[in-house]
């Protein structure tokens, strides 16, 4: 049965088939709360440098992969690697290669900017002059070089999402996971932290960037529409709003989801 | 899990727990000022009451604020691992625990640090209760202060590890409120911290006497009386030791993905 489904959603997929250029690999994933299925088999794989949009709206699911897809829970059934390690079988070595924007903010308001990317530098066993280094190079490039003393808790939103992106990043991780990562922001720092890690693509990062928003979603490579934890649509923007046969991916995704986000719970 | 990725993590962690113990101020005094006011005040009025007879590790008639020292210095410690518990509850709700579980370093590993940073904490306060005490006139052998230190930390991680195990359990952080009245207040009084426990069997309370004996703070409060006049309470420290690992590993379990508190608070999916 697994393994079927594994066939058909490895067809259905327009990433690139060759296994090392799979660094997240999801097949057949459930899990249940009680009575109720969160996830009802869900199988998505993100290859090298490939920004994928889970698409969904509030209770589809999305924040429980994500949570399966950092450890915190066990899924019931399925299978998830990350860079080829089970993140069940071998968690450590799975953590080792993402980074996570979380949907909360976890970031240390009373420690300055780069004291928060030091202590996750060494969490991830990165020290002394690397640290150092790489702490700066990921300020760097998120134009943040100049708050690095400040407190987080001076900085506007925007600026602390772009603190989080650059921590997420300290430990160069092959895969982005980020958890409705604008949720909060004003238009103009969603589409620059949007831009940002767009740009990370180059990098050969690959990116799973969960959202209710389809504008947010229009500039991926390939979007999964997540509704009540079944994957209902996977492929490019255009190609998902001529399958569906409406004139745009926000009406294409509308329509599949009936119109409305279900129960925000 | 390499050596070096784990003493950075550790210090991290350390680091950031004594940081933030800085910052709150208020915490460090209020941590000395509840023992403090027991041992001048309560003592005080009480010196005449409690005849304290020579029971060991004492050869000598003492006066009631010694008696009272190493309880205090285990109100120290269990007042400090509460703290700590609470202080997991609020990382938890804010965020910052997802943060450390998803550090590519076994799970039992970052607990335990988090269990060491606050333990850290815990002794450091004992000790300036100790010198603090000193300056009233309480005094305690010097050599005490040496033989008592691995005591004392055993004894801080193992109520540090029972707070672990309760933020497992603790949903809300106004929860605590009865942390404080189920387990703080009861562990501390129906214990030898502040009268012998043959004072209790004296009287007639032989259910209080028997819950005392099952309490693993009169374990830990013992094992120091008598680590700070150079003996060694075997019996008292082996029952720490067992708590300790009892705890943890309970806590640990609490954090597991699988069966953990995690899967159960997490069930919210939004």
């Amino acid at each position: 049965m697994n393994d079927r489904m594994k066939i058909e959603s490895e067809v259905s997929r327009s990433t690139p088939s060759t296994k090392e250029a799979v660094l997240l690999d999801l097949a057949d994933v459930r899990k249940s709360y009680g009575a109720r299925e969160a996830l009802r088999g869900v199988s998505l794989a993100v290859g090298r440098g490939e920004f994928v949009a889970l698409l969904g709206p509030n209770g589809a699911g999305k924040s429980t992969l994500f949570q399966l897809l950092t450890g915190l829970f066990n899924a019931d059934g399925g299978r998830i690697e990350v860079c080829g390690h089970d993140i069940r079988k071998d968690p450590v070595a799975a953590l080792a290669h993402i980074g996570v924007v979380f949907q909360q903010s976890t970031l240390d308001l009373d420690l300055g900017v780069a004291a928060n990317l030091r202590f996750h530098a060494a969490l991830h066993g990165l020290g002394g002059a690397r640290a150092r280094e790489r702490v700066a190079d990921a300020l760097a490039r998120l134009g943040l070089t100049e708050r690095a003393g400040d407190p987080v808790r001076e900085l506007s939103g925007g600026n602390r999402r772009k603190v989080e992106l650059a921590r997420a990043l300290v430990h160069e991780p092959a895969v982005l996971l980020m958890d409705e990562a604008t949720v909060g922001l004003d238009p103009a720092s969603r589409r620059q932290l949007l831009d940002e890690v767009l740009a990370l693509r180059a990098r050969g990062v690959g990116v799973l960037w969960a959202t209710h928003l389809v504008d947010e979603a229009e500039a991926a490579d390939r979007v999964i529409v997540l509704h009540r934890g079944q994957i209902l649509a996977e492929g490019r923007p255009q190609e998902l709003a001529a399958q569906v046969g409406t004139a745009s991916l926000a009406d294409a995704f509308l329509q599949m989801t009936g119109g409305s986000g279900e129960r925000a719970d | 899990m390499r050596l070096s990725h784990a003493w950075l993590a550790l210090q991290a962690i350390a680091g950031r727990e004594i940081a933030k113990f800085v910052r709150q101020g208020g915490r460090f005094a209020s941590a000395l000022v509840r023992p403090l006011l027991w041992l001048v005040v309560f003592a005080a009025g009480f010196q005449n009451v409690f005849g304290v007879s020579i029971i060991p590790p004492y050869d000598t008639y003492i006066p009631y604020q010694v008696y009272i020292v190493p309880g205090l210095l285990g109100m120290v410690l269990l007042f400090n691992g509460m703290q700590s518990s609470l202080a997991m509850v609020y990382d938890r709700e804010m965020g910052m625990m997802r943060l450390l579980l998803t550090a590519p370093l076994p799970r039992s590993f970052l607990l335990f640090a988090k269990l060491l940073a606050g333990t850290l904490l815990s002794v450091l306060q004992a000790y300036v209760f100790l010198v603090i005490a000193w300056l009233f006139g309480v005094e305690v052998p010097w050599s005490g202060w040496l033989y008592a230190l691995p005591v004392v930390v055993l004894s801080g991680m193992m109520l540090g590890a029972l707070g672990l195990l309760l933020s497992v359990q603790v949903r809300q952080l106004e929860n605590f409120a009865g942390t404080m009245n189920f387990v703080i207040f009861p562990m501390f009084f129906v214990s030898p911290a502040l009268y012998p426990l043959w004072k209790l069997e004296e009287s007639g309370a032989a259910v209080v006497h028997l819950v005392a004996q099952w309490n693993p703070f009169t374990h830990a409060v013992e094992a120091i009386r008598f680590a700070l006049y150079g003996q060694l309470a075997a019996t008292s420290l082996a029952i720490v030791a067992g708590c300790l690992v009892a705890f943890f590993t309970l806590a640990v379990r609490g954090y597991d993905p699988q069966r953990g508190m995690l899967r159960r608070t997490g069930g919210k999916p939004a």
